[in-house]
């Protein structure tokens, strides 16, 4: 069960969309699961055959416990013992009482793996992420053999180093070390009721959010940005297009955070067990609230490379999904930074809370005229009140303050977004 | 399109957009956006809707004119008799 989420603790298992035998490719939707926000489809991260699925159908299970276990194609190929392996990685002996908050290793497991460096040199290629199994796991990257291209280290054969390693028996399940893996509740569990839902909800973004308050060294900068230029040319632009066309102001505002991250690395990422990690990717967690209470801020992937024609229809798509609940699990664990855009419903400027691990969020007020001095001259402008709420662990004031700063800059040049 | 039917086709776009909203409990003289809390992008949603369903394009500067049910009904009636008495 794949974390989707720093809020999640738990799902359940809706529906399988795959079977023992089916071949998988990275990507594919396996499964459908319910947290307590959503129906989340979840995708699988590697290539390979379906081996065996170890949930029922409706059963909730802690994140961290082993959904299925995957076969990669090659070793499907050759069925030598130890081909089996777990798509989701943990399972939870007594060494490992269930975490409440193990978003790391799942980000990085969920996330797409990095293309491999070509380099002339005679030391192993080694992928990013399999260089950080083997930081977690205490393998050592000269004892391990590279399976992927030209012999490059993936993080499989890491995993598999360090399963044998601990001479755990590769195929974990159906038999793991020590004490089983929490048991399947007897009864399957349906999915939760609305009103379950709701008060679910609450729970979870209530512990998130009392967690980064709690741990989290919040400052606060805010600063105010004339969008004259930036609302013509969007006026400009809508009036040559049919209405299934039209551009929303959000899409500058997203746009314009998504080339300043660009620019502010230390902006987009995580705090995870005491220092920051760079996001691989800049991927948005658009914050939307659903109808009826609550809030999901999925990622809109890799916005920083997307025409506004793509990230309108990338935050239409999401609003649809999340709202219809049909998001997916890469973009519940990818978020790098989050926007909201709270001014939508009326407020001035909204002072955020950063969503853990995460180290930022940009907030956007409402777009509002306001007397505006400029040039000597007093006038009448769009405003918008941008706000940016970041982890003073990781970056300083001087830091947020060149960020908002460039989000300025790239909404004076609409044209450029 | 009569009244009738321009009302129609702005209700099922509305509640195509926001389908948890009761037609019936529209008020039709009160805000929309505030009245069934949509944003933006709802609302945008809700115009391309009424494109579809009446084939009036709303230009961006006439959104305010759709503000309330009554007011987009008389509007859209407006655009609907210009487009057939040319």
């Amino acid at each position: 069960m794949p974390s989707l989420g720093a809020d999640m603790e738990s799902g359940t298992l809706l529906e399988w969309r795959v079977k023992p035998g089916d071949a998988v490719k990275r990507g594919d939707i396996v499964a459908v699961v319910d947290t307590s926000k959503a129906e989340i489809e979840i995708e699988i991260f590697e290539d390979g055959v379906i081996d065996e699925l170890l949930v029922a159908e409706g059963t909730r299970v802690p994140v961290g416990t082993v959904l299925a276990t995957v076969r990669p194609v090659e070793a499907a190929a050759t069925t030598g013992p130890g081909a089996g392996r777990t798509p989701s990685v943990r399972s939870q002996g007594a060494s490992a009482p269930p975490r409440p908050v193990p978003v790391a290793p799942q980000i990085a497991a969920m996330a797409p793996l990095a293309p491999i460096p070509i380099h002339d040199g005679h030391r192993a290629r080694v992928s990013p992420l399999a260089r950080r199994a083997a930081e977690q796991l205490g393998v050592d990257l000269t004892t391990v053999t590279g399976s992927g291209p030209n012999g490059a280290i993936i993080r499989s054969d890491v995993e598999r180093a360090s399963s044998e390693a601990v001479s755990t028996p590769a195929q974990r399940p159906p038999s793991p070390p020590g004490p089983p893996p929490p048991p399947p509740p007897a009864s399957p569990r349906p999915a939760p009721a609305p009103s379950d839902r709701q008060a679910a909800m609450r729970e979870a973004i209530g512990a998130l959010m009392a967690r980064s308050k709690r741990e989290i060294p919040h400052y606060y900068l805010e600063a105010r940005i004339d969008m004259s230029l930036a609302l013509e040319w969007l006026h400009d632009a809508n009036v040559k297009r049919p209405v299934n066309e039209r551009l929303l102001p959000s899409v500058l505002l997203l746009s314009a955070v998504a080339r300043a991250v660009a620019e502010m690395p230390e902006m987009n990422g995580f705090w995870i067990d005491g220092a920051f990690q760079p996001g691989r990717g800049i991927h948005l967690g658009v914050a939307i609230s659903l109808r009826g209470g609550g809030l999901i801020a999925p990622a809109l992937h890799d916005a920083d490379q997307l025409t506004l024609d793509e990230i309108m229809a990338g935050t239409r798509d999401l609003v649809q999904r999340a709202r219809a609940g049909r998001l997916r699990s890469s973009e519940m664990s990818d978020p790098t930074i989050t926007v909201t855009n709270l001014g939508e419903r009326g407020v001035d400027l909204v002072h955020g809370v950063i969503y853990p691990p995460q180290v930022a969020l940009v907030g956007f007020g409402g777009i509002r005229e306001r007397a505006w001095a400029s040039d000597g001259m007093l006038g009448v402008r769009p405003v918008v009140t941008a706000t940016l709420a970041a982890d003073h662990r990781a970056s300083d004031g001087h830091a947020g303050s060149r960020f908002l700063t460039l989000i300025e800059h790239q909404l004076q040049s609409p044209e450029a977004l | 399109m009569n009244e009738q039917e321009l009302r129609e086709a702005v209700i099922d776009a509305l509640t195509e957009v926001a389908p948890d909203v009761d037609p019936t409990a529209i008020d039709p003289d009160t805000d929309l956006a505030e009245q069934l809390d949509i944003d933006s992008m709802d609302f945008l949603n809700v115009i391309v809707a009424i494109n579809e369903r009446t084939g009036i394009e709303v230009p961006e500067r006439d959104y305010p004119k759709l503000s309330t049910l009554n007011d987009a009904v008389a509007y859209l009636e407006v655009q609907a008799q210009g487009a057939s008495a040319s």
